[in-house]
């Protein structure tokens, strides 16, 4: 073995007349004037490569996604002839926001906006799945809603990608490949949420529902504006409303005015109000720990925040928030165990806070947040 | 929109045709390189055959990895298995069993409490992480 390893390195570090030992040293010279020149052009022949796969991977999940989209309609939708230029249709809806230019009433103007594209998009699951029940118009919406996401983030990454290469640019090639890892963990969780909505699936997002389902449990509940339901349930002495979204369909209604109308109902006769949402956890933190803290627990467009911010503030009624944390891709795929594990500590929580700021007689308000996909009440 | 686009079209023919030559060129280089050198002895072309064999066996095998690395990257988005608890509301008792189509929490089953004859209520619906992922999530 050692004479063959003894010829090797006379062939790359060369003696005398070894010819080998010279074309490796040319070789190597070569290479180094190569990269002194086209080192850039290298580096960004790398990056583009790899922006090139996680376009590949993105395009291959849009378009396993959009598959499933058409079978399950098809399946559940019982559509006679073929829902897929609907579904492709839906796919490119897009939805302009509100000027804010001029701030004044723009979250009134923003609301009536989310109301139009709900409305629309709900009818448009009707017309391609005519024979689907509430719950199943709800979660085929929300299916399609993930993947007109995934197909969002490819086209977006598509543009950039396809910019880079004609313009050549480094920096727009860089920017794209830096980002990609946070973008490939979004699609990812999106591809996980769509299985999770085709199949009824409770997610990550539900646990505050979960906790407001388990507190209403044999208690009689009411449909209130709008998809939400509320139960009034004794709890340690005070009446509690405890409101949710209405499951077990794919629906986070809207939380934010179910809050005010009951608090308008008592007449600000309301001693805390506590909302339980799911929350985004830093890297490093465990998924399920549960924190509590102060201010309205609601996400998304914050129109829900605002009504209920602006209740509270003109009633004095002190707002509380529990949150449990998970992180963005837990939020929006299956519910994991560490999740369910935390739900009767959030319930105990909600218990002592009770106790520890509100008096016996008192009413309260416990709100659970987030899609109430998979869970019923 | 385009049609889905199978997994496998990713490692076209062509590249795994040179790929291919490329590793029976080294195969047979690094051969002809020991066969030469157990016969006549170290000499210029001997160095020549290991070398270019040896770098070529070196590229051709990185290639392959990252396209097979690629390929299971892409593949192995698999959905998790699901579990239902489902329980009985007076005794307790409860089962574990696999997510089934339908399924969602507080939903009372068709599923009997062998204690008490009554039906059971589904108590949650959850996914477990492998312990692996479990691990790296809380490393530090």
């Amino acid at each position: 073995m050692l004479p063959i390893l003894q010829t090797l390195l006379q062939g790359i570090f060369p003696s005398g007349d070894n010819i080998i030992g010279w074309i490796f040293q040319v070789v190597f010279l070569g290479i180094f004037v190569v990269f002194m020149f086209y080192g850039q052009r290298f580096q960004m022949m790398i990056m583009v490569r790899e922006v090139e796969s996680s376009l590949f991977k993105l395009k291959f999940m849009r378009d396993e996604a959009r598959k499933t989209a058409i079978t399950n309609v098809k399946e559940i939708g019982k559509l006679e002839g073929d829902p897929t230029v609907q579904i492709d249709r839906f796919l490119e809806y897009f939805a302009i926001s509100p000027v804010d230019l001029d701030p004044s009433g723009v979250i009134w103007r923003l609301e009536h906006m989310l109301d139009v594209r709900d409305i629309r998009f709900k009818d448009d699951v009707k017309l391609m799945a005519p024979k689907a029940d509430d719950t199943q118009i709800n979660n085929l919406e929300n299916m399609l809603e993930a993947t007109l996401a995934l197909n969002v983030i490819y086209r977006v990454i598509r543009h950039y990608y396809v910019l880079g290469k004609k313009t050549l640019s480094l920096y727009v090639i860089m920017q794209l490949q830096m980002i990609l890892p946070l973008i490939m963990r979004e699609a990812d969780a999106y591809a996980a949420a769509q299985k999770a909505f085709m199949l009824g699936q409770p997610i990550g997002d539900g646990a505050g529902a979960l906790v407001a389902a388990k507190l209403m449990q044999g208690y009689e509940k009411t449909k209130v504006e709008k998809d939400m339901v509320i139960a009034e349930v004794p709890i340690e002495g005070r009446n509690a409303y405890v409101l949710k979204a209405e499951g077990p369909g794919g629906n986070v209604g809207k939380p934010g005015e179910a809050i005010r109308q009951v608090i308008e109902k008592k007449k600000g006769k309301i001693s805390l109000a506590i909302l339980v949402d799911a929350g985004l956890k830093l890297e490093g933190e465990k998924t399920g720990e549960v924190a509590e803290g102060i201010g309205v627990a609601i996400g998304g467009p914050e129109v829900d925040k605002y009504k209920v911010e602006e209740a509270a503030l003109k009633h004095n009624v002190p707002v509380n928030a529990i949150i449990i944390r998970e992180d963005v891709g837990d939020a929006v795929s299956p519910m994991r165990k560490e999740i369910v594990d935390a739900i009767d500590g959030v319930i105990e929580r909600v218990k002592r806070v009770i106790l520890e700021r509100t008096k016996p007689g008192d009413s309260v308000i416990i709100a659970g947040i987030g899609n109430t996909i998979g869970i019923g009440q | 929109m385009s049609q889905t686009t199978p997994p496998t079209r990713r490692l076209s023919p062509l590249l795994f045709a040179v790929i291919m030559i490329a590793l029976l060129v080294a195969l047979v280089c690094i051969w002809q390189g020991l066969v030469l050198f157990l016969d006549q002895g170290y000499s210029d072309i001997v160095s020549l055959y290991l070398s270019v064999g040896l770098v070529t066996l070196a590229m051709s095998t990185y290639m392959m990895y990252q396209t097979r690395k690629r390929m299971v990257r892409i593949i192995s988005m698999e959905m998790q298995p699901l579990s239902s608890t489902v329980q009985c509301t007076k005794c307790g008792f409860k089962n574990i069993r696999e997510f089934k189509r339908g399924d969602f929490v507080f939903k009372e089953t068709e599923e009997i409490c062998p204690k008490d004859s009554l039906r059971m209520v589904i108590s949650a619906i959850y996914r477990e992480v492998k312990d692996k992922d479990k691990a790296k999530e809380n490393a530090y």
